[in-house]
């Protein structure tokens, strides 16, 4: 079922670094509506390991990480809030 | 000039300077925890005592240096004004140190504040063969450095993963800094040998499928002056908040009873060997 989830927008923040990985992710989801879906391209290492808690700290709703096998990860977010 | 007791001074913290009857005074701060209001009374003494500007010391002091010897009742007033006094150097329990923990710090995982003020009440200024050194940090980051002092604190959480409320997403897995997280078919392992307690996996789990204790993992015998020591494990982990305050009581008193004068606690445990405090601390801890 969690392989249906689409996104209604996408984000590639693998050609930044800490912390604008962060505010890249979060300045695409200021751009969504309440309860849509944003998928966030992101290295593995620091973004991976920190990108998501700081989009959950943000309240949003964090639905499923998913490994592309590449050295990178698709991290599927729906915005909370507006 | 009256003649003074040096020895006297430094236990109320005044260090003695180059410059003839003139001493660094050193503030007693608990935790790096300093108001405004303390601020403004150690700008007004430093204005008017001494030269002024402060010293920010390595262990989250503050020292106001050029205070003359025969104006120091008058300084003690005018801090005790800004509710600031003395602090202490000498044999005996320092300033105690403490991160922010978790009452600001996304990270913390303990209250590093009020352990701090705990400990300062119970322990700061007793007199002891050499120096000793609490320091308190709220997370494995280690921002305060636990294991450079003579007993070194620092924050933990003990998770256990709860099935039910896990989405499989893998962020704990990505997070886990020492690898201790496996996802197999939707269930996660936690591997007790890797796992460090830092709490990561809890605070980045998007469903908070992790519950979690919070406790403290203790460090004995570190130092970092003329000898560099890095303080050593004995309890993994402990839970409980009394058998905290009973292994730190029976640290001291290990300490006090065993050190030679002058002896910093890394190298009595060295001569007298470091298997005796580890005893003396787990029947502490299993008595508490």
């Amino acid at each position: 079922m969690a392989d249906t989830i689409k996104a209604d927008e996408t984000v590639d923040i693998t050609d930044v670094v800490c912390p604008v990985t962060f505010v890249k992710a979060k300045v695409a989801l200021e751009e969504l509506d309440d309860g849509q879906i944003l998928s966030i391209h992101m290295n593995d290492g620091e973004p991976v390991q920190n990108v998501p808690r700081s989009i959950k700290d943000e309240g949003h709703q964090i639905l499923k990480l998913t490994d592309n096998g590449d050295g990178t990860y698709d991290l599927l977010v729906r915005k909370v809030g507006d | 000039m009256a003649t003074y007791d040096i020895a006297a001074l430094k236990k109320g913290g005044f260090m003695k300077q180059k410059q003839k009857g003139k001493f660094s005074l050193r503030l007693g701060i608990v935790g790096g925890q300093v108001t405004a209001e303390q601020l403004a009374a150690v700008v007004e003494v430093a204005n008017r005592y001494g030269h002024g500007y402060v010293h920010l010391t390595a262990r989250q002091g503050i020292e106001i240096p050029f205070i003359d010897i025969n104006q120091i009742e008058e300084v003690k007033a005018a801090l005790a004004k800004g509710h600031i006094a003395p602090g202490v150097c000498g044999p005996r329990v320092r300033t105690i140190t403490a991160c922010q923990g978790m009452a600001t710090c996304p990270n913390g995982c303990i209250d590093t504040e009020n352990l701090a003020q705990e400990l300062n009440d119970r322990y700061f200024g007793r007199e002891l063969p050499h120096k000793f050194k609490f320091g308190v940090t709220g997370c494995q980051n280690n921002c305060l450095k636990a294991e450079e002092n003579d007993l070194g604190i620092k924050g933990g959480l003990k998770v256990d993963w709860q099935e039910d409320k896990c989405i499989a997403c893998g962020v704990c897995v990505k997070t886990c800094r020492t690898n201790a997280i496996t996802l197999k078919d939707g269930k996660i392992t936690i591997d007790p040998a890797k796992c460090n307690f830092c709490g990561r996996c809890a605070y980045a789990c998007p469903t908070d499928a992790y519950a979690y204790t919070r406790g403290y993992i203790l460090t004995f015998g570190g130092n970092f002056g003329n000898n560099i020591a890095m303080g050593e494990p004995i309890i993994p982990f402990i839970e409980d908040h009394d058998k905290l305050m009973a292994v730190c009581d029976a640290t001291i008193r290990f300490f006090a009873e065993h050190a030679k004068p002058s002896e910093r606690f890394a190298f009595t445990l060295k001569r007298v060997g470091f298997d005796k405090l580890a005893k003396v601390v787990r029947e502490a801890y299993e008595n508490a």
